[in-house]
Formats: structure tokens, sequence, C-alpha cells
């Protein structure tokens, strides 16, 4: 049976300073760093980052790439742990938060929002900052996209633990065609192009932000020839037992059912994939140039080669794995993504779908590329405006900026999934159902005794040589049912810990 | 070789469905009623779109992250 899908969404975010020097660096530490200090219970500011672990040039194919590679791990740029178990730090100039581990969607939905409102709150702590120390009214504004249309791209990245013995080539064999084609209702949608020698004229609206931007199939690369399948092998856990599929396909998005789908959805394709229940009707012929066809394609009706020689749309492609899928659940039950949740993203899936087939206006409400082409089509009638020129490019990226007065997607009548009270408290409380718990409770109940903390393990301060380091390596321990009450019941960490060892 | 029939799905999940679509976009609305929505909404992003969308657009530049 496959593992219960824990998953988690780490999202970098586009930044700029108006009215300011415009460094995307010192600015992003400004964000985090404003944002930490004004919630921080500890005396002495914010828990460092553990990097002893890292390993990102590992390769699920099997070797290392250390010495080739250039160090990825920025070790003196700002990395904070917050008390809901995520991680907030600068990475490649832009600021990037990673939800805590959860086991759901529907938790997914609910941290990643709150990693929103975590950033929108830190603007205005940021922009407070920067006015008391400049002239003039200086704001640091961020953006939730994943393009700035001179051709640099920046990731919303996903993460979904699989059972290690699953092989490799199998999944990226059938996990291809979900990559190249959930883009029909996960795109965020893009005025123009950013294909070198297209000119937009030819593309004057794509379904997503990233598709362009992927040049290879599989391999380790993030920042450039980007693979559609990601090689990285670094778990963060136990490495015998578990894989971490390290997802950089996907488009940012501002509609919570487009982020429930796109995650619920890739949840369900792998644990058919881990189950060897997905089979191989519908491996593409040339993924890469599929990507962005599928994407250069509103009309949803352009067909791409399968491996076998039958053509077929992307919606085709995407309704035989909601076949499959269905038949799954008949078959093996959803209980690795909950039941409830996974049977309502297999009821959503074939809503979205349905309405794409029929009229994608119908789902502007879910859909963000459809949501934010409404909006250019409508703006570009009523101001006769032509395709593609500058104004529409400034919704395209206004869609998406994070200032309650100035973001359009706030506008745009998207159907929202979780309630406003579960988000607020999922800034500060961690999920109950992974080891994110005892991360965030950790680190809310005992501040000034955590010196480092990272996804496998925590490093505590008891008062006494030698520092104790307390191992996470299973996801799925440490939960509210495990160590709440050890917890509730320690009023310091080296209580804690004693009870922990015995 | 797999079958291959892809038909315009009828749903084999039609309660569930039909709640969802209560709940999702209304399709029954007039399209005078959509367009009316349409409009409100255009005249509310031309209150707060970027002023000058040229200078906006040309001065959007990001490093390339991940």
């Amino acid at each position: 049976m496959a593992l219960p899908k824990v998953c988690g969404i780490e999202t970098e975010y586009a930044i700029a300073v108006r009215g300011a020097e415009n460094n995307p660096v010192s600015a992003s530490s400004l964000l985090i760093n404003a944002y930490v200090a004004a919630t921080t219970n500890r005396r002495d500011g914010r828990v460092g980052w553990d990097f002893d672990d890292e390993q990102p040039a590992n390769d699920a194919r099997g070797f290392s790439m250390e010495d080739a590679m250039a160090p990825e791990i920025e070790t003196s740029l700002v990395n904070a742990v917050l008390t809901n178990g995520a991680r907030y730090y600068v990475d490649h100039a832009h600021p990037e938060i990673s939800t805590p581990e959860v086991t759901t969607a529907l938790e997914a939905v609910c941290f990643d929002r709150a990693a929103e409102e975590i950033v929108r709150r830190s603007m205005v702590f940021a922009t407070a900052k920067l006015a008391a120390s400049s002239a003039g009214q200086p704001e640091v504004v961020v953006y939730k996209n994943n393009s700035d249309g001179k051709g640099n791209s920046y990731g919303c990245h996903e993460n979904y633990l699989l059972a290690r013995q699953t092989p490799f080539g199998r999944i990226v064999a059938q996990v291809t065609p979900h990559f190249v084609t959930r883009q029909i209702f996960c795109g965020a949608g893009k005025v123009g192009c950013e294909l070198p020698g297209v000119p937009d004229d030819d593309v004057p609206y794509q379904l997503s932000q990233r598709a362009d931007f992927f040049e290879e199939e599989v391999g380790l690369e993030t920042t450039l020839k980007r693979p559609i399948v990601n090689t990285r092998d670094e778990p963060h856990c136990d490495a015998q037992k578990y894989r971490r599929l390290h997802v950089i396909v996907g488009d940012a998005n501002m509609s919570e059912v487009a982020t429930y789908l796109k995650i619920g959805t890739t949840a369900i394709v792998l644990a058919m994939i881990e189950d060897d229940a997905l089979g191989e009707d519908w491996l593409l012929a040339n993924p890469v140039p599929a990507i962005r066809q599928v994407s250069h394609d509103p009309t949803l009706r352009r067909t791409v080669v399968l491996r076998d020689g039958r053509r077929a749309s992307a919606l085709e492609v995407q309704f035989g794995l909601l076949e499959r899928a269905t038949k799954y659940e008949q078959s093996h039950g959803l209980g690795c993504v909950d039941d409830a949740v996974g049977a309502d993203v297999l009821t959503r899936w074939e809503h979205v779908l349905g309405g794409l087939e029929r009229d994608p206006a119908s789902v502007a409400d879910t859909v963000d590329w459809v949501a934010k082409r409404r909006l250019v089509d409508g703006y570009a009638a009523r101001h006769a405006v032509a395709p593609g020129s500058v104004r529409l490019k400034a919704i395209d990226l206004q869609y998406h900026d994070m200032r309650p007065a100035r973001g359009l997607a706030s506008r745009a009548g998207l159907a929202t999934l979780v309630d406003p009270a579960a988000v607020e408290r999922a800034m500060t409380e961690p999920p109950a159902t992974t080891r994110a718990y005892f991360r965030g409770r950790c680190l809310a109940k005992y501040p000034d005794e955590i010196v480092a903390a990272n996804w496998d393990s925590m490093v505590f301060d008891v008062g006494r040589e030698p520092l104790r380091r307390v191992p996470m390596m299973e996801p799925l321990r440490g939960t509210a049912d495990h160590v709440a009450r050890l917890i509730d019941e320690s009023d310091r960490a080296v209580e804690l810990l004693e009870r922990l060892g015995s | 070789m797999a079958e291959r029939t892809h038909k315009p799905k009828t749903s084999t999940r039609s309660t569930e469905t039909e709640e969802v679509v209560d709940t999702a976009t209304p399709v029954s609305e007039s399209g005078e009623k959509l367009k009316a929505e349409l409009d409100d909404l255009l005249d509310e992003i031309d209150e707060v779109l970027e002023t000058n969308a040229e200078d906006f657009v040309k001065s959007y530049v990001q490093k390339g992250g991940q």
C-alpha cells in the first residue's frame, strides 16, 4: 500500500522595493528579519537553520554531483524556523517559505495560505522599517508568481513522500504525463512568451508561467536547463525507507482550489505509481515540446503525440488519469491521501475537467489562468488595447501582487476552501499530523533552549554541555498524538528530553 | 493496448458533483449579470492598476531562482 503522502509546498516569492534602493537580497532579508523581530518570543532573535545534513547534490538516479556543482547552501543568508513548523528564508535573492509537512491537500492549502499571510504581514513590518530610515514613501512589495517577463524564472516547488523502493525510472516515466498536462487546471496564466526568438504576437496568452523554462525531461538542475522531473535525492528523513520527490514544474497559484487540485491530484498519481497501479497508457513521445505546446494552446484542443503513436489532447490525458484514479479508489482506497479529501479531490478534478471541456469561462472561479484571462481580455476590450501590450503585462504581474490594496487575484471572484480563522491559526500553530508538530510546539514553548532546527532534527541547549540533538527521521512521528501531552507537561526542554528518552 | 475511449464524462459521482456545482460557478446566471460583474471588476482594476504600466513592467526584474 502506498505510504501516506506527506507533502509540502516551497514558494519563492518575487520582491521589489519602490521608492528606495531595489536590492532583492537585502530586501528579502529585511522582509524576513522584520517579521521575525515583530513576532519572536525569543530573547535573542531567531532560531538558526542547521545545515549539517543538507545534500542537494545527491541524484535519485544513484550518483552525487558534489564536486561538479557550486554549493547551493548560502549559510550566511537569513534563515528562520517559525512556530508553525515552516521555514522562512532567503534563497537565490528571493524570500521563500517552505510550509511545514502535512498529510492532506487541504492542510497544504491551509499552510500555503498561512505563508501568504505571513508574507503580507512581513511587507507591512518591512515597509514600516524602511520608512523609518528613508525619505519619501518607500515600500516593499512581494509577488507570488514565477516569471518576470525578462527570461528569469523562480519556482513554486512541491514535495511528496514515497517509499524508497519505488523504482525511480517508473516515477519519471509515469508522472511526466501529469506534470505536462495538469497545467490546464493549475496553470497561473501568462501574457506573452519567454522562448528566445518567439515574438509575443505568436503567443499572446499561455496557460503556464513556467512551461517556457523547461528544457529537459529529467535531471538534477533547478536554475537552468530545468527538467520536468527533478532528480534531487535529499529525503530529509530515513533514506532507507523513504524518497522525497521534489517537484519544480508547477506554477504558484493564487486560487485555493487550484493549489488544492495541484497537490491533491499529484499525490493520488504518485500513490498509483507507488502501487504500480497507473500503467503507461498516457506516456508522451516528447515531453519537453509537449509542455510548451500545451501551455501555448488556451483552446485546449491541440493534441500531442503519445509514446505509442496515438495523439491526445491534454484534456484527454487528464481524463485518462482521472479514470485510473477512480479505479484506484475502488481497488486500493485513498487512505494514503485521506479518504474524504481524496474523494473530494476526485470530484473536483472531474468538475474542473468537465468545465474546461465545455467552456473554460465556467471555471473562472477556480482556475488561475482562466480568471486572469478574464481580466486581461475584459480590460483589452474596454480600453481597445492590443494583445500582448504592456498594460496587459501589467495586469498579469499585478494579478500576483500580494498587497491587499493592489492585488488583482483577490478581486477576481476566486472560490475559497479554507476558513480564514484556520489560516490565522496556521500562521503560528503547526499541523498536528506530522513531525512539524514537534518542531513548532518546541519552538513556541522552549524558544530560548533551541539552538538550531531543520527538517529532520532539532538541537537543544539544556544549560550544560553537550548540546542535545534530537533526530526526527520519521515524518509521521512527533505528531500531536505522540507528543502533545509530553510537551504540555514539560515546562523546560530538559524535562521533555528526559521524558522522550525514557 | 489499453482501451482508449474518451467520451465526454458522464459523472460516476453524480451527487457530489451536483453539490460542487452549487457552490462553484453560478452556471445558471444570465449573461447580463455576468457582464455586469465583469464591468464592476474592470472598474475596480482601473482604480488599482499601476498608474504607469510601461515603467512598472520595464522595472519588474527578478533574479533567476529555482
